[in-house]
Parts: structure tokens; C-alpha cells; sequence
């Protein structure tokens, strides 16, 4: 594993608005994640938790705003170019590509880097992080159960090398055991790698166990940002947007 | 008896024609979801083009690979020029643009070639050989079987086994989460129309000596080659390979024992006892990925 200089990256979002059509899903959202840390991102169906990623990511072109990986700019980039700038998003459980196995979905996740030696070891690195899925190198990846194709998500964007994370609601459809390892693991990568992670939950308490620091979105518009101990304990924001 | 095993084997080899059709818009409609129905006459142009280096004294082995390699240009320009502007509309507009193209090209192919019915050299002897009293095979049938499996065969080792076949069939299955990978989704999209429109022409240059090359010609081949597609599930390329083998063989026995006239009919008939038994075809996948 790599020390934290090498690998962590800022992850900085200014001001950012994005708009479908007429609507406005986010409305100057701006959030400040350190390097080497898991920031939480909160808040019910329809707060604009799937639009802030997908205007991360590239998916969805922002109107505005700037979005910095390590001071780098990469607002309005398309995401093939936002990944090679070292930012992965990971889908949600089901966007593993389900007609490929297991080990093409890895590889897959490594292709557009130049280290054709590294690639390899980063797939291996992956296999060792997760032994279900080295036992099933082989297996169309629509013949996993709904951990292992969260676990091959998040290997997958592991295999680009990332510095920053941006995960898709990991607790999808999961069990509460499977979903309490998924998060202390990505908890042990920020730990030992440095790593940086937005995370977008809905489950709310999962989240805030293993995040830093913990923003909630209502309507497009940040309305909480505080560490993860004040937002658990502040009943009026549990009731309003958290839902436990 | 003797009769059969002659009309067995020319039904293998006319259906890989049709399975290289059918491989084509198999390839096109996996990766954009849009039936080609250019395809035919995109087979019809190259095919022109390879006849007139024929007609300019060019060796047959020097017009059969430009076939291919227009037909790799041609797939390449349709996909980024005419049909990307509207993949991301309803998916009646490719289609559309796919008949425009259709369209556009037998119009140009006449204005160029004019309409008149030409005849196509094959680079073999149509004469079967002949085992003992038997009718067989002839060496050109041999090669039409073989050309394809190998383009076939070429295709499906890209496909599986290199890092492009990969980021291919990635950009194919899953277009956002390849993206989000770093697959540049459009350069694949490109590559697979030019790639697929090269089986296409394939399939056109080596049916021109049994039908004939016209603006027309490849009609009623499309026709037979998007049949052997549905059959073998739109989305499988081995289910391509199987449907066109087998329409083949199947409307070889009907022209023979039943009459020619029967042809179409029957290739319809089959397409809706398919349709009708195994609505998504005999192999696709696309069932299980809805579930």
C-alpha cells in the first residue's frame, strides 16, 4: 500500500449549480473534503445526492461552479477525462457490467492507464482485498450476489488508482453485515491509503459511522455540514431530512 | 440422396452469407441498439467499388480486400457523421437516418454504375467437384465457408480477447459505466460500425456472383440476413452465425423440393414460428439482463 503524500487528493466543490432544464437540482452546493478523508453526503430521494455525483463525475454537465481534485479544476470535464485526473465514481450495486466477469470488469477499470505491469498488480490487489471474488474470477458478473457486485464496484474503480472516491450509495439493497463490512472497509483504505471519499448515503447512520465530517442536502441546497457525533445528535435534522 | 447432401451444402454456404449479414447488424445493434437497415446497401456500394477495380483491370485479390476496407470507412463515416448526432433522440431517428442512408446509397450507386445488371467474377470454379457420382461442393462455396468463419472468427477473438474487444463490448453492454471507467465510449461505437460493416461488405462481394451486382442486389440478401439476425436474437453473434446457417440450409431445401417462388415466404414463416416460440430469438440475452 501506498503512504497517504502519495495518493490523497482534495476533493473541493465551489458553488456548484446544476440544472435539468427548467429544473434546478442543485442549487450552489459547495463542499470541502480533505485529503485522506470520507465525507458523508446525506439526505432524502430527491435532495440532489445522485445529481451532485453525476455533475462530479462528468455525467451530467454543471452550469456552474468548480470542482477542484487536488486544486485541479475538472468542472464541465467528460468522465473519461475526470477519471484520468484521479477521481472514480463508483456506481451503485448494479452498475457492475453484468455480461462481463468478474476479472473483465476489473481489468476493465484499469485499461485507459498507460502501466500495463501496474494494471495487472492493482487487479491482484483488488482479488486480495476481496477473496469472493477471487474465487469467482471467471463468473459473469450477473451471477453475483448484490455484496459481491458492491464489492467488485468498489474494486473495479480501485484498479484506476484513484485519489478521490465518490461512492454511489453502497448500502443499496445490501444486508446490514454486508453493508457495516463495505463501509469498515472503505474506512481501512482512508486509513492506510490516504484515500479520499465522498460518500453518498441514504442510510444516514451507517454513514455517519465511519465518515469524518457529514453534509445533508435538502432540495438541491446544503442545509447541514458538521461532524458526523452533532448531526447524529441533532434531533430536529434527524426527523427532517435523516430519517432515524 | 445425392441430391440432398448438394443442396445441403450449397444451403450451408449461402447461409453464411446470410450470417455474415446478420453478424453485421448484430455488432451495430449491440453496440447502439439500432438496426441497420443500411447495411445492404452499404454491402451493394463497396461491392461496386471492389468491380471497379475489376473493371479498371485490377486483380480480384486486390478488389476483395478494398471491398472490405471501404466497407471499414464507410461503417466508420455512417456511425460518426450521420448517425451520433442522433443516437441520444428516440430511436426511430437512427433508424430513419439508417433508411436515408439506405436511400441515398442505391441512388448514388445508380447515378455512378448505372442500373444495369452486371455480372461478378468469382476468384473460384462454381463447379461442384464430384465424389464418385456425387455432387459435392465447389471450390468456391469452400471459400465463401471459409472467408466468413475466418472474418467470424477474427471478430469474435477482438472481441474476447483484447483490451479493445473489452473497452468494446464495455461501451456496448454498459455505454455510462464505461465512461465513468474511462472507455471513450464514442471512439468504440465507431470502431464497432466500421468493424460490423465490414462483415457486411464481406457477405456483399461474395454473393455479387450469384445475384448479380445492382443497385438492387443486396435487398432481398438484407432481407434473409436480418431474418437469420432475429432468429439468432438480435443481440448474439453466435446467434447470427447459427440463424444464418440455418435459414440457409433451410431455403436451400424449400428451392429445391418446393419451388424457388417459396423462398421468402418461407424465411417469413420461420421468422414469426421464432417470434412466436422464443420472442427474443434462440439466443439472446437480453431476457435474463432485464430481470
Amino acid at each position: 500500500m501506498r503512504s497517504m503524500s502519495e495518493r490523497g487528493a482534495s476533493l473541493e466543490v465551489v458553488d456548484l449549480v446544476t440544472t435539468y432544464g427548467a429544473v434546478q437540482a442543485l442549487n450552489g452546493v459547495s463542499i470541502s473534503v480533505p485529503a485522506g478523508s470520507i465525507t458523508a453526503v446525506l439526505g432524502a430521494n430527491g435532495a440532489g445526492k445522485s445529481s451532485l455525483l453525476r455533475s462530479l463525475s462528468g455525467l451530467v454537465k454543471p452550469k456552474s461552479g468548480k470542482v477542484l481534485v487536488d486544486g485541479q479544476d475538472v468542472f464541465g470535464m467528460a468522465p473519461e477525462d475526470v477519471v484520468q485526473r484521479g477521481m472514480s465514481q463508483v456506481p451503485e450495486g448494479r452498475g457492475v457490467i453484468a455480461e462481463l466477469t468478474v476479472d473483465e470488469n476489473l481489468r476493465l477499470g484499469g485499461l485507459w492507464r498507460s502501466d500495463k505491469a501496474d494494471r495487472a498488480k492493482a487487479v491482484e490487489e483488488a482479488y486480495a482485498l476481496f477473496p469472493p471474488l477471487d474465487q469467482r474470477r471467471k463468473r459473469l458478473a450477473m451471477t453475483l450476489s448484490g455484496g459481491e457486485r458492491q464489492m467488485l464496484a468498489l474494486g473495479r474503480a480501485l484498479v484506476a488508482r484513484p485519489r478521490v472516491l465518490l461512492l454511489d450509495e453502497p448500502s443499496l439493497g445490501l444486508a446490514p453485515r454486508i453493508t457495516a463490512q463495505i463501509m469498515g472497509l472503505v474506512r481501512r483504505l482512508c486509513d492506510e491509503t490516504g484515500l479520499t471519499v465522498l460518500l453518498v448515503e441514504q442510510n444516514a447512520r451507517s454513514a455517519l459511522s465511519v465518515a469524518d465530517h457529514g453534509v445533508v442536502l435538502n432540495l438541491g441546497t446544503v442545509v447541514a455540514s458538521d461532524d458526523p457525533a452533532t448531526l447524529a445528535a441533532d434531533d430536529n435534522l434527524r426527523h427532517a431530512y435523516l430519517g432515524f | 440422396m445425392d441430391r440432398f447432401l448438394s443442396v445441403t451444402i450449397s444451403g450451408l454456404s449461402g447461409g453464411m452469407i446470410y450470417a455474415a449479414v446478420a453478424l453485421s447488424l448484430v455488432l451495430i445493434w449491440r453496440a447502439t441498439r439500432v438496426v441497420n437497415f443500411a447495411q445492404g446497401a452499404m454491402a451493394m456500394f463497396t461491392t461496386y467499388l471492389a468491380f471497379t477495380v475489376l473493371e479498371h483491370g485490377g486483380s480480384y485479390w486486390v478488389a476483395f480486400p478494398i471491398a472490405l476496407l471501404t466497407g471499414l470507412v464507410l461503417g466508420a463515416f455512417v456511425e460518426r457523421v450521420l448517425v451520433r448526432p442522433v443516437e441520444n433522440g428516440p430511436p426511430l431517428n437512427a433508424v430513419v437516418v439508417t433508411l436515408g442512408v439506405f436511400i441515398f446509397l442505391q441512388g448514388l450507386a445508380g447515378l455512378l454504375f448505372g442500373g444495369r445488371f452486371r455480372s461478378f467474377p468469382a476468384p473460384f470454379s462454381n463447379k461442384n467437384y464430384n465424389l464418385g457420382n456425387v455432387s459435392t461442393v465447389s471450390p468456391f462455396e469452400i471459400f465463401i465457408v471459409l472467408s466468413v468463419a475466418l472474418v467470424a472468427a477474427l471478430l469474435f477473438a477482438l472481441f474476447q480477447y483484447t483490451d479493445v474487444g473489452l473497452r468494446m463490448r464495455a461501451a456496448a453492454f454498459s455505454g455510462e459505466v464505461a465512461r465513468m471507467l474511462g472507455v471513450r465510449v464514442g471512439r468504440m461505437l465507431t470502431l464497432g460500425w466500421a468493424l460490423a460493416a465490414v462483415a457486411g461488405s464481406l457477405a456483399g462481394i461474395l454473393v455479387a456472383p450469384s445475384v448479380f451486382l445492382h443497385p438492387n442486389n443486396m435487398d432481398g440478401v438484407f432481407v434473409f440476413g436480418f431474418t437469420a439476425a432475429v432468429i439468432g436474437g438480435l443481440d448474439s453473434p453466435v446467434g447470427a452465425i447459427v440463424g444464418g446457417l440455418g435459414l440457409g440450409v433451410l431455403l436451400s431445401y424449400v428451392a429445391s423440393y418446393a419451388g424457388g417462388d417459396l423462398q421468402t415466404l418461407s424465411a417469413l414463416a420461420v421468422l414469426v414460428f421464432i417470434l412466436m416460440v422464443k420472442p427474443n430469438g434462440l439466443f439472446s440475452t437480453t431476457a435474463t439482463r432485464r430481470v
